[in-house]
């Protein structure tokens, strides 16, 4: 069909092409990782309210969600210190529970290419969402719409959420009437449920359970998740070994 | 040291780890197993930390309506519930826990 022409097929087929560039903009991956962020932000309400519950003021708590922006080592920092451990006990938990961070990381470096004066920005914004949504895409353009899709996503409504959280839960009073402890248990045992796949994982899980019922009453609040944490890198180690060495027999 | 100064130095940690990721050789990520001992440590402290919310109190043990939240967490999840309605759930069954008079 020629340019410019008056015939209707060729309005059809333009009025098609505009359609297919208003979808583009809105990719598979760029849908997928905005639905993450909208589901991922809300729960920073229970974070926000949680962490204040656990005696974090309303600026520490968005410091945490805006500076340290990784859920999971965020709920554990203010686990310790709501469960009365030191800040140190409290840093060293979610500084361990960060370290999957740096593999998501090394496999985004591999997978994006990112240019070197946008590292730190891929940094900041590598989380269990940004990560998975990147490395769902097959398309490399693709993964890198849904990484920053779902890394600025999330980092906005998880702030956003994060701030009504621990507004609303400084207005609330006694936490335990609302269930909101309750409410943490239930974070903790969301985070862990989807990585308990196969048998070492269900193991280490079991481990490392045990291990912080025997050291509760043993052990200052706080570093039972450390050597739990310690326990369960050690049984790792060992059945690693025992199969290295089946292997080699 | 303040709450303050561990919060901006957990923080400064997390950003490094995410960083170092980046920077480090690609042929440390193929040499050792680390993406295997990451996930191993991931579980084990999700574990460790749900046991101390469900049942830590300071330096002892206790039985409570968190137990009940952890009961009710686990069956939503088990129904494949989305993350915020496992939150809530939670947060439901030891409050209701707590209106029928218990601990």
């Amino acid at each position: 069909m020629c340019r410019g022409s008056p015939d209707p097929l060729v309005t059809v087929a333009g009025v098609s092409q505009w359609r297919g560039r208003a979808r583009s903009v809105m990719t598979p991956a760029i849908r997928m990782g905005l639905s993450i962020a909208i589901a991922t932000g809300v729960y920073g309400i229970s974070f926000g309210a949680l962490a204040t519950v656990a005696g974090l003021d309303v600026w520490q708590t968005c410091a945490l969600s805006a500076l340290m922006f990784t859920g999971g080592s965020q709920f554990a920092f203010i686990g310790v210190v709501g469960g009365g451990g030191t800040g140190a006990a409290a840093w060293a938990a979610a500084t361990l529970l960060g370290v999957r961070n740096g593999v998501y990381g090394m496999q985004l470096k591999a997978l994006l290419r990112p240019r070197k004066p946008l590292i730190p920005a891929y940094a900041h914004l590598t989380i269990d969402e940004s990560a998975a949504t990147a490395s769902a895409q097959a398309d490399p353009a693709e993964r890198r719409r849904g990484f920053w899709a779902a890394g600025l996503g999330v980092f906005v409504c998880w702030n956003v959420f994060t701030l009504v959280g621990a507004l609303a839960g400084n207005a609330l009073g006694d936490p335990r009437r609302w269930g909101l402890d309750g409410a943490a248990v239930a974070a903790f045992l969301g985070l862990l449920w989807p990585r308990l796949k196969g048998r070492d994982a269900i193991a280490g899980a079991v481990v490392a359970a045990f291990v912080t019922i025997v050291a509760i009453p043993l052990l200052p609040p706080g570093i039972p998740v450390l050597v739990a944490a310690a326990v369960t890198a050690g049984v790792w180690w060992w059945r690693r070994r025992r199969r290295q060495g089946e292997a080699a027999a | 040291m303040t709450l303050w100064t561990w919060v901006l130095l957990a923080a400064a940690s997390a950003f490094l780890i995410k960083l170092a990721g980046y920077l480090l050789p690609q042929s440390f990520l193929d040499s050792p197993p680390v993406t295997d001992l990451a996930a191993t440590l991931t579980v084990g402290l999700l574990a460790s930390l749900t046991v101390l919310n469900a049942a830590g109190s300071g330096q002892t043990l206790t039985a409570d309506s968190r137990l009940l939240a952890l009961l009710a967490a686990a069956v939503a999840l088990r129904l494949h519930a989305p993350y915020i309605v496992v939150v809530v759930v939670g947060a439901l069954a030891a409050a209701g826990g707590r209106l029928v008079g218990l601990p």
